[in-house]
């Protein structure tokens, strides 16, 4: 394959990835409250830093002959780690009473957990005891 | 040509990180400010692989596996903070 074959495909690649780091962080900055801003953190931004590097690992394993293994670990890595570390962040936010947005219609976990002022006053209670 | 292309991604990912950085500084509540710095972690990592093209050089290739494994605990222990009120339990005896 020729050089600027490469070029153009590791540049639309890098671009698609750019673009999705933008979408997020514009999703970060606009959207109303934990819950949904962690869809934007966790979600676009993965797919965007994974597109980004497979447009590294293409690059230099198609101009310099440098199928990098660091590079395939760091794509598996971070395609196994960022939902769940989105999801322990928002269960964390959940049980320690952070509220919705005014906007949310539904709370299928209120039931079970309790309100969030109970919520609040069992998380401080149990920063009490363990520290 | 594709340098100019890299060196704009790599401006427009310093803004991605510069806005996360926004959300730290104003989140309302503690894990806005952990999801912000999840998220900053996450964009450094997709920094580092367009400034490694941009070198041609694959010596900046480890720091993106440390990084994401640093942000990954960085990110677990704080949850775990704020959710237990500590991030190593010990067994009490």
């Amino acid at each position: 394959m020729n050089e600027s074959m490469i070029e153009i495909i590791v540049s639309i690649l890098v671009l698609i990835g750019v673009a999705l780091a933008l979408i997020s962080a514009f999703g970060l900055i606009r959207l109303p409250d934990v819950y949904t801003r962690s869809h934007a953190a966790t979600k676009s931004a993965t797919l965007g830093v994974l597109v980004t590097i497979i447009g590294a690992f293409l690059f230099f394993g198609l101009s310099e002959g440098v199928y990098s293994v660091r590079l395939i670990l760091g794509i598996v890595f971070v395609f196994l780690t960022a939902p769940v570390a989105g999801h322990l962040i928002c269960r964390a936010a959940y049980r320690s009473g952070v509220s919705l947005a005014e906007e949310s219609v539904q709370d299928d976990l209120e039931p079970i957990l309790g309100s969030e002022e109970e919520r609040r006053a069992h998380n401080k209670e149990r920063h009490h005891r363990s520290s | 040509m594709f340098d100019l292309i890299l060196l704009i991604s790599l401006l427009l990912i310093s803004f991605a990180i510069l806005v996360a950085l926004y959300r730290v500084y104003k989140g309302p509540s503690m894990p806005d400010r952990i999801i912000a710095l999840d998220s900053i972690g996450i964009n450094l990592i997709a920094l580092i692989a367009v400034f490694s093209i941009y070198m041609r050089s694959t010596a900046y290739l480890e720091a993106i596996l440390l990084l994401g494994i640093l942000a990954f605990i960085g990110t677990i222990a704080f949850s775990k903070f704020i959710e237990r009120g500590v991030a190593i339990e010990r067994k009490h005896d």
